[in-house]
């Protein structure tokens, strides 16, 4: 099990700088994709399966899959690749890149050289996530719901007024 | 049976977000900063579900449940906002519209 957890992490921090330096959008969000599977793993193998199908789920099925829409309805081409490729020279970033890697290093150091308790065995299942998110938790469930409402009607009311507005600035330029 | 301490789950969600954050501060394309907002995001949960198995209570994977409806009715509205850039400047660049003029 502890290799499985930090084999996965690997792969999610190698996926996550490989989407940071790709310049391409697909190719991106393909290794976006690949960072929360083995993110989803990671969950799964700390004892939460239910949250890990969750992230399969929302995450790299619906949020990812919005993406690629969006991305295939602005049809996208090669000039931004081009403008993108520009920021990532070396001499730009090198320097901070070396300076937040001392920190990170220290921050390291100070959790591994402390010393830490280890996991227990057990499983949270759906179980205990559902008793305690419609307990305790119950407003928190609303005010979600709530949320969920308010970002349906926005996004609808955005994409509504884009597609009228797109028509009648062009008629205006 | 698991042996992973809780400062190596901890390490693995700091270094997504910081790779998260990195990635929004030095790109300029509309969609690539959303996609570094989902990152952070899902690091935030990453270490809310880490607390929560490392004191075997629910409260960490109900947190995680909460981020990742705000994170579903973010990336909505974000990209609608994103087609409505596009038609508006003709491209994704965020420099585009650093003026807001109403």
């Amino acid at each position: 099990m502890e290799t499985l957890f930090y084999i996965s992490s690997f792969v999610a921090v190698i996926a996550t700088f490989l989407v940071m330096v790709k310049t391409n959008v697909v190719h991106a969000l393909l290794y976006l994709v690949v960072s929360l599977l083995a993110v989803a793993l990671v969950f799964f193998v700390l004892g939460a399966p239910f949250i890990a199908a969750l992230e399969i789920i929302i995450y790299a099925g619906a949020i990812m899959v919005l993406f690629v829409f969006v991305v295939m309805m602005l049809n996208l081409g090669s000039a931004d690749t081009q403008r993108e490729s520009e920021w990532l020279t070396a001499e730009t970033w090198a320097g901070p890149v070396i300076l937040a890697a001392v920190l990170l290093g220290e921050v390291i150091f100070i959790l591994v050289h402390k010393p830490g308790a280890a996991f227990q065995a057990e499983m949270l299942g759906p179980r205990q996530v559902g008793i305690s998110l419609l307990g305790p938790y119950l407003l928190g469930a609303e005010l979600a719901s709530i949320l969920l409402l308010a970002g349906l009607a926005g996004a609808y009311h955005i994409g509504r007024h884009s597609g009228e507005k797109g028509g009648g600035g062009r008629k205006r330029s | 049976m698991m042996s992973i301490p809780m400062e190596h789950g901890l390490i693995l969600a700091g270094v997504l977000f910081a790779f998260g954050l990195a990635g929004v501060l030095m790109r300029r394309n509309v969609i690539f900063i959303l996609m570094f907002i989902e990152v952070m995001l899902n690091a935030a949960g990453l270490a809310f579900v880490v607390a929560g198995s490392k004191w075997n209570q629910a409260d960490g994977q109900v947190m995680f449940i909460f981020i990742l409806t705000m994170a579903a009715a973010e990336v909505s509205v974000g990209l609608a906002l994103v087609l409505k850039f596009y038609h508006k400047f003709r491209t994704l660049d965020a420099d585009a519209a650093s003026r807001m003029r109403g």
